[in-house]
């Protein structure tokens, strides 16, 4: 079994929910990532997602923009990202490590040379934003190779064919992107997502993970109650942002409110 | 010359999924799939509709001008001394450039889909403007995206666009230029993709986009052959056409693609020197990647992320090209040359000055190629040159590289 499956087969059996944060490596120095890390998983989070900082961040709003662009400042490609993450592992065997970024960084350095040297570095899971399952094939299968989870979106626009077709492909858990928009956006309608995780929920046994639009304990704890995992990126990456200079004031910023999630998460 | 690809069934290319070979594609996110497959049924749907067709030919014949004439370039041709030079005048277009002909299509296809707002990306601001034009026509709301940079260097156009009623919206992100803009167009896109059409300007993107809008711009070639065949009594020996993304070369060569005897050659922006890594030309002088939704020749650096390009032409600004235009150039049906932009500024003043014709900047590169290449072929030999849009909104740059205040 992956780690990202008996992490969240140990938290079924608690009765709790996976609390995700995102944040992209090497912002805003490479320095800050793993340390943070660390404190991120004492602060109470079950997997990490590590975001592949890219030039052209499609997907993304203005928030992980800019994260990407202080990470290429220091020039934190693909390869130094995998190194972050194998230094990570040196002292935690445990939390799983989900890369998120997109395609061409991972073209360039060729699927199985990049399976290869994930699974080597300790990555469980890679969700590549901009590959939908029609052109993810070979991806998948040099990922599956490695014992790495694909880690595939869901938005409210995909089909019920799409939604199969997608849950057949992906494994570890699915991440239900919960409003039309790019990362960072507002508004969270924690009916509509309830309403969306269990039709999806009718189609797979995978755990659905929730992201977009969670920026507090009380969203967080909303979106516990109607899903699997908790996916919380741009409300983190505002606070390294606002704290770029400071790695002390970082940690606590970011690891503060994820306290604070897991607190109202797990209340009852 | 044989051709080894005069076999291939060129209406097979994309296939169902989009893909040229190993190129194109839809690499997009989840939130925009759905989006895609509704536009990819609307536009099987509509290419094959007589009413549609109707309506596009008429608005290319009455609002856009078309055809465009074919010119033969009388006296450059005796000034070069070689092929026949034939300009096929694109530039005499409604707005002053191909660009037209695809934003007509597209706006066309976006009111049938009940879409009322139209957003588009833009470089120099001639997709821009052919946008704006056509949402001021249909009575649709129209955002155009362009880089910071773009904004500042087209003054001109973007005062156009807001004439014609366009919010133009400058991109700050990332080098805030074109492929910036496209980012930001997408993001848009994700964000308003039930009441939004988003107007790709170039024969890149997602499938269908690259197909489509190759689909629009191939009046292009069909005309020139036609035109070609009624003056010349035969097709020509050669195609020459600028390239950044590509739409204006793919809509002159597609049509041709079948007749093995038609050499083609796209030009690409040399910029400073292809040595100088200060350009624009993936085909000559990158390798393939993933970048805006296709598969394609990109200009990165050896971690995979995208690398700034530089040409004195915004339109051949962009680090990508079309995927067809990639598997065009690994299967050997074109060739991909470059030019730098001392030699594109040169051919702008020799075709104005020998042919009174100014041409667009990304065309002049277009015609450098040709007065090099013109004189190594034959005297008979039929060269026709795409003169994708006309040089007025280049003035002012032309003017400030030379040390002139207008």
């Amino acid at each position: 079994m992956s780690r990202i499956a008996q992490t969240f087969e140990a938290l079924r059996t608690q009765g709790r929910r996976a609390l995700i944060p995102y944040v992209t490596a090497g912002d805003p120095q490479p320095d800050v990532t793993v340390p943070l890390m660390h404190a991120m998983v004492e602060a109470g989070v079950d997997v990490i997602e590590l975001g592949v900082p890219f030039s052209d961040p499609m997907a993304d709003g203005p928030v992980i923009q800019q994260a990407c662009e202080r990470a290429l400042e220091h020039h934190v490609s693909l390869a130094r990202v995998l190194e972050m993450v194998a230094t990570f592992r040196k002292t935690n065997t445990t939390t799983p490590v989900v890369l998120m970024g997109y395609l061409n960084p991972i073209e360039v350095m060729g699927y199985a040379a990049f399976a290869e040297a994930a699974a080597r570095a300790g990555v469980d899971g890679v969700l590549t934003v901009d590959l939908p399952p029609e052109e993810g094939h070979d991806l998948v299968v040099a990922m599956k190779d490695r014992d790495i989870d694909p880690i595939f979106l869901l938005a409210p626009t995909s089909t019920p064919a799409r939604i199969a077709r997608i849950c057949e492909l992906a494994s570890g858990f699915v991440y239900y992107v919960s409003l039309k928009g790019v990362t960072g956006s507002a508004a969270l309608d924690v009916d509509a997502v309830a309403r969306k995780v269990a039709e999806i929920k009718t189609v797979t046994a995978l755990p659905v993970g929730v992201g977009f639009g969670i920026r507090d304990a009380d969203s967080a704890a909303a979106v516990a109650r109607v899903a699997d995992a908790v996916v919380v990126g741009s409300a983190l990456v505002r606070r390294i942002a606002d704290n770029v200079n400071d790695e002390t004031s970082i940690r606590r910023e970011v690891c503060g409110l994820l306290a604070a999630m897991r607190r109202a998460m797990d209340g009852p | 010359m044989q051709n080894p690809n005069q076999r291939i069934d060129w209406s097979a290319f994309p296939d169902a999924n989009g893909h040229f070979g190993p190129y194109g594609g839809r690499f997009v996110a989840e939130t925009l799939m759905e989006a895609i497959d509704e536009l990819t049924a609307a536009y099987a749907r509509y290419v094959g509709d007589p009413e549609f067709l109707a309506e596009l030919d008429a608005d290319l014949a009455h609002y856009v001008g078309r055809p465009s004439p074919l010119y033969f370039a009388e006296r450059l041709t005796r000034e070069l001394g070689g092929a026949q030079v034939w300009l096929k005048r694109e530039d005499l277009n409604h707005t002053g450039a191909h660009k037209v002909n695809n934003t007509i299509g597209q706006a066309l296809l976006a009111k049938r889909m009940g879409k009322t707002r139209i957003i588009a990306e833009t470089g120099a601001g001639q997709h821009g403007v052919a946008t704006a034009t056509v949402a001021a026509r249909l009575g649709l709301e129209c955002v155009v995206y362009m880089g910071a940079e773009d904004v500042q260097r087209q003054a001109p156009n973007v005062y156009r666009m807001k004439l014609l009623g366009a919010t133009v919206v400058p991109v700050t992100s990332g080098s805030r230029t074109l492929k910036d803009a496209l980012n930001e167009a997408m993001r848009d896109w994700v964000t308003n993709v039930d009441d939004t059409f988003y107007i790709i300007g170039t024969v890149a993107g997602p499938h269908p986009y690259p197909a489509m809008v190759r689909d629009f711009q191939a009046i292009i070639g069909r005309e020139a052959r036609a035109q070609c065949l009624e003056r010349t009594g035969r097709l020509p020996d050669a195609l020459v056409a600028c390239v950044g993304g590509g739409s204006n070369a793919i809509g002159l060569f597609h049509p041709f693609l079948a007749d093995a005897t038609v050499a083609m050659y796209g030009v690409e922006a040399a910029g400073y020197g292809l040595e100088t890594g200060k350009h624009s030309a993936p085909l000559n002088a990158g390798r393939p990647g993933v970048l805006h939704g296709n598969r394609t020749y990109l200009m990165e650096d050896m971690d995979g992320q995208i690398i700034e390009t530089h040409s004195i032409s915004a339109g051949l600004d962009y680090p990508g090209v079309g995927p067809e235009h990639a598997w065009l150039k690994d299967i050997g049906r074109a060739q991909y040359v470059a030019v730098t932009d001392d030699e594109a500024m040169a051919a702008f003043h020799r075709l104005t000055r020998c042919e009174g014709i100014i041409p667009a900047l990304e065309s002049s590169h277009a015609v450098a190629f040709a007065m090099k290449h013109a004189p190594t072929l034959a005297q008979d030999a039929i060269m026709i040159v795409n003169l994708s849009g006309r040089g007025d909104k280049d003035i002012n740059t032309v003017a400030r590289i030379e040390g002139i205040t207008l």
